[in-house]
């Protein structure tokens, strides 16, 4: 089983959100920049496979060579190849066309990207890919199984969860519950030092509609004072949220 | 040409967010000089489509189309977009709405932009603000295709009144085996418990409660409120509550009405995926926590005596405003 592991490249979860050059950009000053937390669910659960089945896991992004060491660490945890496409990733839809050219070109039987970045939340990129090499896709995927050329999968739906049963090729929008918090791997030294030697392909952009641009960002407003309540007059509580917010 | 919305039901009854959708159409559809078509998946009830706006439904009953299904509801839409000659699709923010909506986009080729809070900000060039960065900041978004689709935000724009006169016409699109391609076998789902997609109150646990076998005066209030019970990323960490419960940057993000928190300091992640909610209310033991700069209401007191004399509290002011 061939795996394409698909990696975005985003603002650590911590970071201080900042606008820059009149708004129109990100400020990265001080940002570190790690894999996305939902695509590292999805890195964790291939390795998995790997271990079990022998599957051959690859490791893609859209990005300048700022990605790099995002890519190299998804190596460093245990992927065997890299492929880089270098461009910087402008929306979704561009985006997910430069990964169907990825995948077009290697047939993979399995592609697992996060169900979205923690950056711009877009959530489109494996949709779109679905829709473009008209493949299955499984959204906000909790868990997956594969067996020859069947797949179970767990997606979490409003309320609940939902089983289903698929073929591959298959893509799935991966999150927390693909692999648990504390199975997720961390690159070791081992890990680290192979990762140097293993390669790391950096593909130019094909053509590609760019479908949307964000022409300027801002912040949410501040916050007004709060209200404190003393915890023996709940009575004065209920009538806020009563009259004042109209919320109950 | 008009503008399409996808209106998403269960049991044969529109969702509240139909509504909502639907609104936000009607709007879209003011701007652009034209009306709404609405298009139902084995809905019962259609007449009410039009108190929000909608001129006309196209009605889809098909036995095959009876649990929500991504890929041949996508297709099904698409045909539907040909036949109206839409070039806008308003569509929610639930998990089907957003499992749907890029599949459809990569079918028309269409711009999409999701979690949209405002009307258009204008409609040539089409521009829309939403959310990024995990609630953090806003981004104003243009979209160059012909075909645009934009998934609106729970609870940004309201449910609004516009009475229109409505025609329901059925339509049935064809339904491929291909379509059906990924088939859901099993629904594991608690009949009757508000999601926290749909709910206009949440009420939320942290690591302050101890112990999952404290849970008990959460799921009390939000009982008495009508509301969903969510928990904060130790917590479904540790295994006290199911993933599906964790709301935050990485969870389930938040937008309701009031959001009530309990015993969660307020890690920043955390407050990122909650922050579109209108209200929140904090109730913590530590003073100093972060959530209370964040919040609009504030309690200082021990959740544990706290949270039941409020659920006996709310029990009397129901029964008053019954």
């Amino acid at each position: 089983m061939k795996i394409l592991v698909c990696i975005s490249n985003v603002p650590d979860t911590t970071s201080k959100i900042n606008f820059t050059a009149d708004n129109t950009q990100f400020d990265t000053t001080g940002v570190q920049f790690v894999i996305n937390p939902n695509d590292e669910f999805g890195l964790t659960r291939a390795m998995w496979f790997k271990e079990k089945q022998g599957a051959t896991v690859h490791v893609a992004t859209v990005g300048g060579q700022q990605a790099e060491p995002t890519i190299r660490k998804a190596l460093a945890i245990g992927a065997d190849e890299a492929i880089r496409v270098n461009t910087e990733p402008t929306d979704g839809f561009f985006v997910a066309q430069q990964l169907a050219e990825v995948i077009k070109q290697s047939e993979y039987d399995l592609i697992i990207a996060g169900r979205e970045s923690i950056d711009y939340n877009g959530g489109m990129v494996p949709g779109i890919i679905a829709a473009l090499l008209d493949i299955n896709f499984v959204n906000t995927c909790i868990g997956l199984e594969i067996e020859g050329n069947n797949a179970t999968a767990i997606r979490e739906i409003d309320g609940g969860k939902e089983k289903i049963a698929t073929t591959l090729p298959l893509i799935v929008g991966g999150q927390k519950g693909l692999v648990e918090e504390s199975d997720l791997k961390i690159p070791n030294m081992r890990g680290i030092m192979m990762a140097r030697q293993k390669k790391l392909n950096v593909v130019d952009p094909v053509e590609a509609i760019k479908a949307t641009q964000d022409t300027k960002f801002d912040k949410p407003a501040p916050k007004g004072p709060i209200k404190m309540i003393d915890p023996n007059n709940l009575d004065e509580l209920i009538n806020l949220l009563h009259n004042e917010a109209k919320v109950i | 040409m008009s503008v399409l919305v996808y209106t998403e039901s269960e049991n044969g009854k529109f969702k509240k967010n139909a509504y909502e959708v639907a609104s936000y159409a009607y709007e879209v559809a003011q701007q652009l000089k034209t009306t709404v078509t609405a298009i139902s998946f084995n809905a019962d009830s259609s007449e009410d489509l039009g108190d929000h706006g909608v001129s006309k439904l196209l009605q889809i009953t098909n036995d095959k189309l009876k649990t929500f299904n991504a890929k041949a509801y996508a297709h099904a839409l698409e045909q539907a977009v040909k036949k109206e000659n839409a070039t806008v699709i308003i569509i929610g923010s639930g998990m089907d709405a957003k499992y749907l909506a890029p599949i459809l986009a990569g079918k028309l080729r269409a711009g999409y932009v999701p979690n949209v809070v405002a009307p258009p900000e204008s409609t040539n060039p089409f521009s829309v603000k939403h959310t990024a960065f995990s609630n953090k900041g806003f981004a104003h978004t243009q979209i160059n295709t012909e075909t645009k689709i934009i998934g609106v935000s729970n609870n940004a724009f309201g449910v609004l009144e516009n009475k229109t006169e409505i025609s329901v016409a059925p339509f049935d699109p064809a339904v491929s085996e291909d379509d059906l391609s990924t088939k859901p076998i099993e629904v594991d789902k608690v009949a009757g418990k508000v999601t926290i997609a749909d709910a206009d109150i949440v009420v939320s646990g942290g690591r302050g409660l101890k112990g999952p076998e404290n849970w008990g005066m959460i799921e009390d209030l939000a009982e008495v409120l009508g509301a969903a019970t969510a928990c904060s990323k130790p917590v479904s960490d540790m295994g006290w509550r199911p993933h599906g419960e964790h709301v935050g940057q990485t969870g389930k993000p938040v937008a309701s009405n009031l959001y009530i928190a309990i015993g969660i300091s307020g890690a920043i992640q955390h407050l990122a995926g909650v922050s579109a909610s209108k209200t929140k209310l904090v109730i913590n033991t530590d003073p100093e926590a972060p959530f209370f700069k964040a919040a609009d209401y504030g309690i200082v007191g021990d959740a544990f005596e706290v949270v039941p004399k409020l659920t006996e509290k709310l029990k009397e002011f129901k029964a008053q405003n019954a």
